[in-house]
């Protein structure tokens, strides 16, 4: 049943916000640096929560737009009723993620993270070069940056070796364990 | 006033010359910063995107060492991290049983002692009284100060200069002999942690960033973040890809600035390790 419930509820439930709220006044779409490039812009978004049928719901956790969203918080600045959107992006993406709908032209915005995470989890800190090697191998973009990894070698700016915490990282895989990979 | 230093990743890899400048500003002023022992990734974009609790227990973590470490404060010089570790102590504080949860994922408890604080801020509170003393010759140039997003925003929780048109780079370059123009971008997104996963995008957005300063004449974009910075610099070719004339317009971090007006080496400030060559004297 719980995954029946609509968006907007677990939206309240989870953290506190309500999309009925929205009297779409379009601040939001209009501050956007990235709204153009969205298949449903920010306002829309929440007008399709607002919906809140199935179909509305599906649409939106299948969109791009989630995934694009940089988290600028333009949006929650200028909106005249303080509705945080930031977090419901946040929020959505878990859902979309966990839930496997995420778009599939999402998907490499999604294999970036999770190869950054990777990193993190395994030395503590992020580590480029391992970074953009798990990135490759999750994509097939063998050819991402090429051109311009060379350079950043010359000057200085990529490690060769990871930098690790003096446990080898195993406090923050604890910590990862404990959030992002628990089994409920 | 025992000031702590928060790295991150990026001070320590791509952004390396922002850490190297901020060390010399703060060595030549006399100002004693001391690196938080064993710190880890504050989780960056990636950990909210995927989880709101993992984003949360990262950062607490480093508080958790820096309170535990003696630190009044601590000094955050990447805009991502800074913003991270502000958002996180504020939702610690806030929302009990998640920082119970976070408390028990990290093993230690952070009870909110720590001040977080960026780097213009650091700046104005502990370098501005002393550099009228101190500068060599004036950073006499025409340059955009471009603040980005995660140093004024959320405004609720950082609480930090004006929202929508904020000051403190404006006049800490005023301090050094520089003119700060007068511009439209100065906190729009430069695409952030887009970077390598749309490319396209990130030369979009920071192509209108820099398509702007070069037409209201700026020799130079001074930036507090290292993702603005590794934006605007090594996201060259795609920028220019978006622009009517490609820019040779040079990206400085406020410190390398600083550090210039107080006579510091080009190569003490990093500045050799820029993609776009840097001129200016």
């Amino acid at each position: 049943m719980e995954d029946k419930k609509r968006l907007s509820i677990k939206l309240a439930e989870d953290i506190g916000v309500d999309v009925s709220r929205c009297y779409q006044c379009g601040k939001c779409t209009a501050g956007c640096v990235l709204a153009p490039d969205m298949d449903i812009a920010p306002s829309f978004l929440m007008r399709l929560l607002q919906t809140g049928t199935e179909k509305a719901d599906a649409r939106v956790l299948g969109s791009t737009a989630i995934w694009l969203c940089l988290s600028c918080e333009n949006c929650v600045a200028r909106c005249p009723m303080e509705i945080d959107l930031p977090a419901i992006m946040d929020h959505l993406r878990e859902l979309s993620r966990t839930g496997g709908r995420v778009n599939e032209k999402a998907r490499p915005i999604v294999a970036f993270h999770k190869s950054f995470l990777d990193m993190v989890k395994h030395n503590g800190r992020t580590y480029e070069i391992g970074l953009v090697a798990e990135y490759k191998m999750r994509t097939m973009r063998l050819m991402q940056d090429v051109d311009i990894a060379p350079t950043m070698m010359a000057k200085g700016k990529l490690n060769i070796v990871p930098e690790r915490l003096k446990d080898n990282g195993d406090k923050v895989g604890r910590i990862f364990a404990n959030t992002i990979d628990k089994k409920d | 006033m025992n000031t702590g230093f928060y790295p991150g990743c990026s001070l320590n890899g791509t952004s390396r010359e922002y850490n190297e400048s901020v060390r010399a500003v703060a060595a030549e002023l006399g100002l004693k910063l001391t690196e938080i022992d064993d710190w880890n990734c504050c989780g960056a974009t990636a950990a909210h995107s995927m989880s709101r609790e993992l984003s949360v227990a990262l950062p607490a973590r480093v508080l958790a060492l820096a309170e535990r470490q003696g630190f009044d404060e601590v000094l955050v010089p990447c805009a991502s991290c800074y913003n991270r570790l502000s958002v996180a102590a504020h939702e610690l504080a806030r929302d009990e049983e998640l920082a119970a949860k976070v408390g028990a994922a990290v093993g230690m408890a952070y009870s909110g002692k720590v001040r977080i604080v960026n780097v213009l801020q650091y700046l104005q509170e502990h370098a501005a009284q002393l550099l009228p003393g101190k500068i060599r010759h004036n950073f006499a140039h025409r340059v955009a100060c471009y603040y980005g997003c995660l140093l004024v925003r959320p405004h609720k929780v950082l609480g930090f200069d004006r929202l929508e048109d904020p000051q403190s780079m404006d006049g800490m370059m005023r301090a050094i002999g520089a003119e700060p123009i007068d511009w439209a971008f100065k906190t729009e997104c430069c695409g952030a942690g887009l970077s390598v996963s749309r490319t396209d995008l990130v030369g979009k957005l920071s192509a209108n960033i820099l398509g702007d300063a070069r037409d209201r004449g700026a020799e130079a974009v001074v930036v507090a973040c290292p993702m603005c910075h590794s934006n605007l610099d090594m996201r060259r070719t795609a920028i220019n890809k978006c622009l009517d004339e490609p820019t040779d317009i040079p990206v400085l971090y406020i410190t390398q600035a600083i550090g210039l007006a107080l006579g510091l080496s080009r190569k003490a400030l990093g500045l050799q390790r820029h993609i776009v060559e840097v001129k200016l004297q």
